[in-house]
């Protein structure tokens, strides 16, 4: 094995632990926190699959961004007692959902469409991937760029509203 | 194993202890800069006793934080707790990681760049570590269960997002100019055509507003002001783990002043320098030299802030946050976007 | 993937820093429990209720507007790297781009979300 398969199957057994500690554990601040390093390690394995702007893309967006909006939401909020029969009722939709994702990406390795290996999909190492989603992203994909800023406007126009709701 | 790996791999390690010597004794000297500077401004001695000029004093006071009792209070929830330091710590020393100190350095018959990693995506691998200090302070304050340090966690983790913005926009100024992530491009770039503060001067003060604000300095160390929050989200530490907060301070500011001295100082660039025609190790030398009189030049300002400006209200910071800062880096950005566009520079 | 490498060792000599410290400190500092010493700190008086009680909403307010800029950022990076090949083409696109969040800034501004006192 290579040096490079050994430091995937270890950061892909750490993101697989860890994102199972997130449902397991009892505690918020612990599913928090296994979130976190299962979010590292997956950015840890896009590097490895030279995906490098991505990676970073990955610490910087889910780690630093998303993930402490939930950190606050774990602050401000006391969640002593909060599984009530609404919480089951979206756990059960969501590991319908869950299960119905899993076996899908089963059936496609199984149809032999994924790689199975690491290493593989070099394809944006010419000059820099950064400057390869830069073009394409900037002339290719012109539309569903700007699309994504209408989105991030709905998001806060959202937030807003939800936020003034009851004060 | 793979020769080009090993060679890489020794390589770094011997940098990556050079490295970490050279930051964990910067810091260790800043806390004694700080209180001689903090002296000299105001008048007073400072720290003259432990050796010539107090230089011993940060040795004796490491050696007094190993010696000094932890009290773990019964209140807190003890693994988020204990865990909370180490992770303010981490990031704060690993950002120093992708600085670029200086050029090659000729040894051994192959050249021998200054700097531990030069990745395509220096900035931004900057900006995602940073990202992850936030977590420290917000878990400290949240596991010490007493309402200073939730309180101080709490606003201390709202001003790091909001002020990583104003910075994050600020360096896309630097970007556009340098056509690159990688932070050697960018110190090459000002070597050619100017230095970046000499025209991105709004940039150039969001980034820096914003890096006083990111290391929880005065004028804007709120988390813990101790008039309303005894000592934010450190109150409940003590010993080690306490010192950790420090050096995790003190770590940020040596890198936040690198960063500065690298994206708008020129970095390791000294104007002139090539004219001389110094050999490559000595010329290598200079502008390592150099690039440490910047820092340094930062980290002072650092202090001489410090007992400048009084501290901010808590509103006053949030607005100048998004109410000033942001949307000058936003004009900021087109501002330099049509003056590259115009080729002016 | 290689320059990559000396950050991984990066990382592991600074998670060994302080966790080293740690464990000498933990071996040479006295240890003498007291109950005083353990007490919640609360202005002299004994605290009353939990710490974790609610706070203002502002805060997840604030956190929601940072990622939403966060995501702007990022969209920013490959921009301004390509910037000078793309030219005008890029610079109007942006321009609409900003625009667009700018309107959503200028909403949260209006309505008072940036604000604390």
């Amino acid at each position: 094995m290579s040096a490079s398969a050994v430091i995937f199957y270890v950061l892909a057994s750490i993101a697989v632990l860890s994102a199972a500690m997130v449902i397991w554990s009892r505690y918020p601040v612990h599913s928090a926190l296994y979130l976190v390093t299962t979010f590292l390690s997956v950015a840890g394995i896009y590097v490895l699959f030279e995906a490098e702007f991505v990676a970073a893309v990955q610490v910087l967006v889910y780690a630093g961004g998303i993930m402490v909006l939930f950190l606050f939401v774990i602050l401000l909020v006391n969640l002593k007692d909060t599984l009530g029969p609404r919480v089951r009722l979206h756990a059960t939709f969501s590991s319908l959902i869950g299960t119905a994702v899993v076996g899908l990406i089963l059936y496609v390795y199984s149809q032999g469409r994924v790689p199975g290996s690491p290493g593989a999909a070099p394809m944006l190492r010419e000059g820099g991937n950064l400057q390869a989603i830069g073009t394409s992203l900037y002339r290719e994909y012109l539309l569903p760029f700007e699309i994504a800023s209408v989105l991030l406007l709905v998001a806060m126009i959202g937030t807003i509203i939800l936020a003034r709701q009851k004060t | 194993m793979d020769p080009v790996l090993e060679r890489v791999i020794v390589e770094a390690a011997v940098k990556i202890a050079l490295v970490f010597f050279v930051v964990l004794t910067t810091v260790a000297y800043m806390t004694w800069v700080e209180r001689r500077v903090s002296a000299w401004i105001q008048d007073r001695r400072g720290p003259n006793r432990v050796g010539p000029f107090g230089l011993l004093q940060p040795l004796a006071d490491g050696i007094k934080f190993l010696f000094k009792e932890e009290i773990t209070p019964p209140h807190v929830y003890r693994p988020v707790y204990l865990l909370a330091p180490i992770l303010i710590l981490v990031p704060a020393l690993l950002t120093i990681s992708v600085v670029p100190f200086g050029p090659a350095l000729r040894l051994f018959g192959r050249d021998v760049p200054l700097r531990v990693a030069d990745v395509d995506n220096g900035v931004l691998i900057i900006l995602a570590f940073a990202s992850m200090g936030v977590y420290g302070i917000a878990l400290a304050g949240w596991s010490s269960n007493n309402k200073y340090s939730l309180m101080g966690g709490l606003r201390s983790s709202a001003q790091l997002i909001s002020y990583e913005l104003a910075m994050g926009l600020a360096i896309v100024g630097i970007l556009m100019s340098a056509g690159s992530l990688r932070l050697s491009d960018v110190v090459a770039r000002q070597a050619e055509h100017g230095w970046n503060v000499l025209w991105q001067l709004p940039g150039f003060v969001v980034f820096l507003t914003a890096a006083f604000a990111e290391t929880n300095r005065l004028p804007f160390d709120l988390p813990e002001a101790e008039t309303e929050l005894v000592a934010g989200y450190h109150t409940e530490y003590s010993g080690m783990r306490f010192s950790m907060f420090y050096m995790a301070e003190y770590a940020n500011m040596v890198t936040a002043s690198c960063l500065a001295a690298t994206l708008y100082l020129g970095g390791y660039h000294v104007p002139g320098l090539q004219r001389l025609g110094l050999p490559q190790n000595a010329a290598a030398i200079v502008q390592l030299l150099a690039f440490g009189i910047k820092v340094a030049f930062f980290l002072f300002v650092y202090v001489w802030v410090r007992w400048t400006i009084p501290r901010f209200r808590y509103d006053q910071l949030m607005n100048l946050g998004w109410k000033v800062l942001l949307p000058v880096a936003l004009v900021h950005i087109v501002w330099v976007a049509f003056i590259v566009l115009m080729g002016w520079a | 993937m290689v320059e990559y490498a000396p950050i991984l060792i990066f990382l592991g000599v600074a998670a060994l820093f302080p966790a080293a410290t740690l464990v000498i400190a933990w071996a040479v500092r006295p240890s003498r429990y007291n109950k005083t010493k353990s007490e919640a700190y609360e202005c002299g008086v004994p605290p009353s209720g939990d710490a974790r009680a609610r706070y203002p909403i502002r805060f997840y307010v604030i956190a929601v507007l940072f990622v939403v800029f966060d995501v702007e950022t990022i969209f920013l990076f490959p921009w301004a790297v390509k910037y000078r090949a793309l030219g005008l083409f890029g610079f109007a696109e942006m321009v609409v781009f900003l625009g667009i969040l700018v309107i959503g800034f200028a909403y949260a501004w209006r309505k008072g979300a940036l604000e604390w006192a």
